[in-house]
């Protein structure tokens, strides 16, 4: 078991072309450490140099914005889907 | 009373109905806002009737002056109808990969549409319009986005509506979209009753909607404060189109599919408190009625074929 890691086209440089790939740890931020070892850059899209999630940057862990949750000190666990998408503007 | 001098006035009001089959149990229900009871049958008409009177009362608004605005259908709607009996012209920025059923009410309202790159979504709608307010300076672009008086409208409107008709509301859920929905029934519930949790549920799209998007030019509208949220969720298009159909088979309510995503992320706060044995009445928005939708293929055939059909739209 990993946690399963959605990746927007945009990213999809870093990944090979993946639409998803998978990583390991017990928060966000190790799990994003995992993935910028196997997939070298990912970080840098999605960190600040400041160690903060990017602006423009929206994660989800099991579809709830981490940004409520901790942002990169959220856990996660094995077998939880993770989401990373562009920040878009929405109607209704 | 129910009686209006005209159909602007009629805004607001609308009823808040209780979910007996969709609500788990007696202790944990759902209640839903009926928005689509609004004068074009959106929620949209509170944000752009708002919008419209402030900017008349501040002079920026003339009669015979043109209105732009980026929108992906139901404000552009709201400011049609508003636009039309009050003399305005009307431009709409839209991105192209919207509902047929939208282009041909704005069109019936007289407004002009101008069609933005659907690869560019509302983001470019946005860019857009933006550009075009700087090339015509006498334009008026009231910028739902930013604009203080659409979450005004739901501080002063929704919120106290909703507190007033259910006083032991314990949630309340909203979708994300301009934010100004629930910044403003946030705001209001925040000062007359802070323990109730404020819950975002924001649409989560096709890759096509996402696909050309550089991170860097993501978009956070000028009014958002996360402060104002406790949680937010992501919901996809199967989710959002399963809960649009449950709502209308268990609970008659013929809703559009933006507020299918918003009943599931209600549902899902209403499992919880299930779960943890407390009482709580949980209110969603119903954005609008479904309509506008019927030609996106979200109420036919399978919920696979609906999803698949979704894909590349702006559906909500």
């Amino acid at each position: 078991m990993a946690i399963e890691v959605r990746i927007p086209t945009i990213l999809r440089t870093h990944t090979g072309g993946n639409k998803t790939v998978e990583g390991n740890g017990d928060t966000l931020a190790a799990l994003v450490d995992d993935l910028d070892a196997k997939h070298p850059g990912l970080k840098n899209r999605l960190v600040t140099e400041e160690g903060k999630l990017h602006r423009f940057v929206n994660v989800y862990v099991n579809d709830e914005d981490v940004r409520f949750t901790g942002a990169l000190d959220t856990q996660v666990k094995d077998g939880d889907s993770v989401t990373i998408l562009p920040a878009v503007a929405g109607g209704c | 009373m129910a009686r209006f001098a005209s159909l602007v006035d009629s805004l607001g009001n609308t009823p808040l109905v209780g979910l007996p089959n969709l609500s788990p149990t007696p202790d944990v229900r759902l209640w839903a806002k009926l928005e689509d009871h609004n004068p074009t049958g959106s929620i949209k008409d509170r944000a752009a009737i708002s919008m419209i009177e402030a900017a008349e009362k501040e002079g920026r608004l003339k009669s015979g002056d043109t209105i732009l605005e980026p929108t992906s259908g139901n404000t552009g709607i709201s400011l049609a109808m508003v636009a039309r009996q009050r003399g305005y012209r009307l431009i709409c920025v839209m991105p192209e990969n919207t509902s047929v059923e939208r282009r041909q009410l704005l069109e019936m309202y007289g407004a002009q549409i101008i069609s933005s790159p659907a690869a560019g979504g509302s983001n470019q709608a946005v860019a857009v319009a933006k550009g075009l307010a700087a090339e015509h300076a006498d334009w008026v672009m009231l910028y739902q986005y930013g604009n203080p008086a659409n979450a005004e409208a739901h501080y002063t409107g929704t919120g106290p509506e909703i507190l007033a008709d259910l006083p032991s509301i314990t949630h309340f859920v909203a979708g994300l979209g301009t934010t100004g929905t629930l910044m403003g029934v946030s705001r209001y519930l925040r000062e007359k009753k802070p323990e109730v949790r404020v819950i975002a549920a924001e649409p989560r799209y096709g890759e096509l909607v996402y696909g050309l998007r550089n991170i860097d030019e993501g978009f956070v509208p000028e009014l958002y404060d996360p402060a104002l949220l406790d949680s937010r969720f992501s919901v996809g298009p199967q989710d959002a189109v399963r809960r649009t159909r449950q709502l209308v088979e268990q609970e008659g309510i013929f809703a559009g599919i933006s507020t299918g995503a918003i009943l599931h992320a209600a549902l899902g706060i209403a499992d919880k408190e299930v779960a943890a044995g407390r009482k709580a009445d949980i209110v969603f928005i119903v954005c609008d009625g479904g309509w506008k939708y019927l030609s996106t293929g979200a109420y036919a055939g399978t919920l696979e074929e609906a999803t698949s059909a979704l894909e590349g739209q702006l559906w909500a």
